[in-house]
């Protein structure tokens, strides 16, 4: 399973890139995977502001619905219209699928983030 | 294949009915009816004849399958065979030619078996009243939990908010509680199956409306602690509601209401044979104990001075769930069933459901994983996690099952089995029939290990392969154009 | 032994013995003993086929069917032809005994019949999407009212009080409990008192409910009602009488968003109450909160085309407490006996149906008011259904029509106080010149 060792992650699954000033969430292969055929994702507006730990948006497979939990809290400054439209693209590219960008209210929680290794255990655990 | 749909059959001009001419004189539509209500652009409705509506519907019938082409087997769904009398006594015009607003004189028939189909279920679940309004299951929990809320909104404990579901609940209890307003909490259920005691007692607080519970459960099976379950709601000062999807498994040998529910809600489609109708009709009648009779749906059926009457005078009452009083013709089979069997032969009904149950769970076990491995009810849950692990998933298992010729379990249900198989043979099922089942599966065991294409190709002996769900989720086509035809 | 239990005796045995009991009585052993009956159920039977028969028979004869009466009695319940053909294609038991179509490969008569029904209700309301069915008009409307809530995020609900008091006592239950506010708009003359209507309307309505025709067979005036849409930014809900669209204006061209309606009309008969069929459509944009089972084409591993259930996401086996609705079963065989209706009918046949109706009614309208025993009711433009005010008090006019074979009109004063000895009268397609001149005459003659 592809786990990139310069992404952090979530026990929910998601990963977490920071670029520059923003933090970049999607989901991730295992995600994906165990979804199957994605065919609908609902995420929220730009300007909203989201809480680490709640849902900010939906993912749908034919027969399954996920929430997709915020890795931080903050505000939303961009979202990913592309896989609005072709939600496909994150099963075939999960890691550059990216969903949301936040600007963190509070990067301090930026540490207890999963990191790769940390992911791969949970992983391995939940199958 | 290529099936035309009906539209692509219309033909200009043909015609499928006759009405007599219209003989009352005739004014001009527009002196009547403001211009502006006229419609102007017709509906395309097919323009067929009567023999190529019957050749139509004819073929389509037979490209479904149904309990009288075979095994059913499919996990808390009851398929059992539906006796044919009750269809002919269902479709007498004394029944179905009748107004629901005649006014009660003129409808006692109707009335007297609506009366007596509340005594009937209430006998076999321990009830005090049943209304026989809610058309189906998730109808019934709908009115059983409006009842709860009423219940304690009447003893001024309006801010009890929260219901209590299994992990292994059916998707309608969520659903239901949450088209109350209640906040749904799950509980986890143990390595045998029952609801998780210790778990359960942590979660009781003064917000507690009640617990939901199917039992048997959809592991299919007993809840050895439902007592002590029933015990720790009421003590906490909720309501315990009885889903009755497996009812089937009990009947004549234990009763909801000895066991400590409050409100109960029954599937006629399922435990009393009426037949499911490609998805519906149904019928779910709701009952409850003493105390919550005042909230029954209005009109509750009542006998008084030699007359049946509908009882409207019902100020606690939740008021209704739907228009007049349920799936009457429904109701009706379901009554002709009851009586046909009699007490005695419910009770058999459920003996012989259990022992089939028990018998293909034997016979099985040896191909597939047994999750909970204990004496199941009417109905028992496999896995087919060896198979996932050689690449084979329940799906192919349960197409593969079609080119046999037999109808697949419920799969992927219950959501806390991994590759769930659920498999409810019912009593209508034969020995010889049973043993073919097991049969066919063993050797779908076999050929996953040693042909696994054949099976993630399946099925190949039906009117169609395997359908791309996915597109039809990703490019909707939810209705024909009529566009289309100018092709 | 039981005929619908085929293993013997012996075969009992044989099982039993193979999973390694003893007796019957250790299937149970998980039932702790102090639940456990102990006595036989108090029930009547068994009965044989015969019996049962002579039983059912009884029974039936006890009640008034409409077959050897003309029955001018309607209120959401109507005695419309039924072609005979429907009945025959219901009693295949393929499509009776037949499951949910979770299964498609051997599922696809009642999907595709599902799929043109939808295309069908379509057609009819002038709708994006339809639904396979929901319970009843009556649930239907109430179904709607929750989706407009959950679309517009708000909280109150607007509806006529010319809706069915029936709907309204369901929407009411439906709305009370889940935690919104149903707001009835007064009538004048027969339809909805606009200003009444307009003077309930906030920001925090989420729609408003209107029937057309409405209970009392008028006409409401709905393009009004929609001009009201963008003011309030609210959803418009239009209950129809299916049979009307043969005629009437779609309810899209309206301004509707989301159409129901009771579907017994077509092909299904009154059986004291049901089994019915409530039909459900919205535009577009609403699909992904509709509620109930939706069938979609799609095409097979081969490339053929299919049919399949889609957009479950929204429903409850897989979005539990988030689904859109708790709806499981619906009522698919009624919506095969609509289907069938229309196929029969067609084109042609249903606006014949509505024609028919429209002109007999007028007629019959006429007629009583002729007899001086009445004096008009409402006076708006009326499809199938009028009212009128009796001299004669109603218990004992209907009551004496029967007698005579005739089933009288509905005492609107049941549901509406107000209106004491307004009789509302339907006619359908079915009743003959003959019939609606003898009800005239024997409503003078018990006078």
């Amino acid at each position: 399973m592809n786990i990139p060792k310069d992404l952090k992650y979530t026990k929910d699954h998601e990963w977490i890139r920071k670029e520059e000033d923003l933090i970049y969430v999607g989901i991730t292969e295992y995600a994906q995977n165990s979804m199957g055929d994605v065919v609908f994702i609902e995420l929220p507006e730009v300007g909203d502001t989201v809480v680490k730990g709640d849902a900010f948006g939906v993912v749908e497979s034919v027969k399954a619905v996920s929430d997709i939990y915020a890795p931080l809290s903050g505000t939303v400054k961009k979202i990913n219209e592309k896989i609005l439209d072709y939600p496909e693209k994150v099963n075939k590219d999960p890691y550059g699928s990216w969903m949301m960008a936040i600007e963190s209210s509070d990067l301090s929680q930026w540490d207890i983030l999963l990191d790769a290794e940390a992911y791969e255990k949970l992983c391995e655990e939940e199958d | 294949m290529n099936r035309k749909l009906i539209f692509e059959k219309s033909i200009k001009g043909r015609k499928g009915y006759a009405l007599p001419e219209c003989d009352v004189p005739a004014q001009a539509i527009e002196d009547i009816i403001p211009k502006e209500y006229i419609r102007i652009e017709e509906p395309e409705l097919p323009e067929v004849g009567e023999v190529d509506t019957v050749r139509h519907f004819t073929l389509l019938s037979g490209l479904n399958y149904g309990v009288d082409n075979g095994l059913y087997p499919l996990g808390s769904c009851t398929m059992k065979y539906n006796p044919k009398i009750n269809e002919d006594v269902s479709r007498l015009d004394g029944f179905t030619g009748v107004h629901p607003d005649l006014p009660d004189s003129a409808v006692q028939g109707c009335l007297e078996l609506l009366y007596k189909m509340d005594l009937f279920l209430s006998e076999i679940t321990g009830m005090e009243r049943i209304s026989l309004q809610p058309a189906a299951g998730a109808h019934g929990e709908l009115a059983g939990l409006m009842m709860m809320k009423a219940f304690h909104q009447y003893h001024g404990e309006g801010h009890r908010n929260k219901i209590i579901v299994p992990d292994s609940a059916h998707g309608t209890n969520p659903a239901s509680a949450a088209m109350v307003g209640y906040e749904v909490i799950e509980v986890k259920t143990d390595s045998r199956g029952n609801v998780d005691l210790s778990e359960l007692k942590k979660m009781m607080s003064g917000g507690i409306a009640g617990i939901m519970l199917t039992n048997p459960s959809t592991l299919g099976l007993f809840e050895e602690n439902i007592c002590e379950i029933t015990d720790i709601i009421h003590k906490a000062g909720g309501l315990v509601y009885y889903d009755g999807a497996n009812l089937n498994a009990i009947m004549g040998i234990t009763r909801p209401g000895d066991m400590g529910f409050d409100i109960v809600h029954l599937n006629l489609h399922k435990t009393f044979s009426t037949p499911h109708g490609g998805g519906g009709p149904g019928s779910g009648p709701v009952g409850v104990k003493k105390d919550l009779v005042p909230f029954l749906p209005v009109p509750l059926i009542q006998y008084k001075d030699g007359q049946y009457i509908r009882d409207y005078d019902r100020p606690l009452s939740i008021g209704r769930v739907r228009s007049y009083f349920g799936n009457f013709s429904v109701i009706v089979k379901a009554y002709a069933y009851i009586l046909t069997m009699g007490a005695e032969g419910l009770r058999h009904a459920s003996e012989t459901a259990v022992l089939n149950a028990n018998y293909l769970m034997h016979k099985l076990k040896k191909n597939y994983e047994l999750p909970y491995d204990r004496t199941c009810m009417h109905e028992f849950v496999l896995s087919g996690r060896h198979q996932k692990d050689i690449g084979i998933t329940v799906l192919d298992i349960a197409k593969r099952m079609m080119d046999y010729g037999i109808h697949p379990p419920t799969v992927y249900f219950p959501l806390k089995v991994k590759e769930a198989m659920m498999f409810e043979p019912t009593e209508t099922e034969s020995l010889e029939t049973i043993d073919e089942a097991a049969e066919i599966l063993m050797r779908i065991a076999a050929e996953a290990e040693e042909n696994p294409e054949l099976l993630k190709e399946a099925p190949h002996r039906t009117p169609v392969a395997r359908l791309d769900e996915v597109r039809a989720v990703r490019e909707p086509v939810l209705k024909w154009h009529a566009k289309n035809k100018e092709k | 032994m039981n005929r619908y239990i085929s293993n013997t005796e012996e075969q009992r045995e044989r099982m039993l013995k193979e999973i390694g009991f003893d007796s019957p009585d250790m299937l149970f052993k998980d039932i702790p003993e102090d639940i456990r009956l102990n006595r036989s159920l108090m029930l009547p039977g068994p009965l044989t086929e015969m019996e049962l028969s002579c039983h059912m028979k009884r029974l039936a004869g006890k009640n008034i069917e409409s077959g050897g009466y003309s029955c001018f009695l309607g209120a959401g319940a109507y005695d419309h032809y039924i072609p005979s053909v429907i009945a025959h294609i219901l009693n295949r038991s393929e499509f009776y005994t037949s499951y949910t179509p979770y299964q498609p490969e051997i599922s696809q008569g009642t999907l595709q019949a599902i799929f043109e029904f939808q295309t069908m209700i379509c057609e009819l309301t002038g709708m994006d999407v339809a639904n396979a069915s929901v319970y009843d008009g009556a649930t239907a409307m109430a179904e709607a009212a929750n989706m407009a809530c959950k679309i517009t995020r708000k909280e109150k609900v607007v509806v006529m009080r010319t809706v069915n008091p029936q709907y309204r006592k369901t929407l009411k239950a439906y709305a009370g409990f889940k935690g919104y506010e149903i707001l009835e708009a007064d009538y004048q003359e027969g339809t909805t008192n606009l200003s009444d209507l307009e003077s309930l309307l906030s920001a925090e309505t989420a729609a408003v409910i209107v029937q057309n025709p409405n209970f009392f067979g008028s006409l409401e005036e709905v393009a009004k009602i929609a001009d009201l849409k963008a003011k309030y930014q609210v959803l418009l809900i239009i209950c129809v009488d299916p049979v009307s669209l043969g005629l009437f204006k779609t309810p899209e061209e309206q301004g509707a968003d989301i159409v129901v309606g009771e579907g017994q009309a077509l092909g299904n008969p009154m059986s004291f109450g049901g089994p019915y069929l409530g039909f459900f459509a919205a535009k577009d944009k609403y699909l992904r909160q509709m509620p109930g089972r939706i069938v979609g084409q799609t095409v097979d591993r081969n490339g053929e085309p299919g049919f399949t259930l889609t957009m479950q996401t929204r429903e409850q086996h897989i979005r539990r407490e988030k689904a859109a609705s708790n709806i499981c079963s619906n009522q698919a065989l009624n919506a095969l006996a609509a289907t069938v209706y229309l196929t029969l009918m067609g084109k042609q046949g249903l606006r014949e149906a509505a024609y028919q109706s429209l002109q007999k009614a007028h007629y019959g309208y006429n007629k009583l008011i002729e007899t001086d025993c009445f004096r008009p009711g409402f006076t708006k433009p009326f499809f199938k259904e009028f009212t009128v005010r009796s001299e004669i008090p109603l218990d004992r006019l209907n009551h004496d029509l029967l007698k005579e074979g005739i089933i009288g009109g509905y005492a609107l004063e049941k549901d509406y106080p107000e209106l004491k000895g307004f009789w509302l009268v339907a006619v359908t397609e079915k009743r003959t010149k003959g019939e609606i001149d003898e009800l005239a005459e024997k409503v003078v003659e018990i006078r």
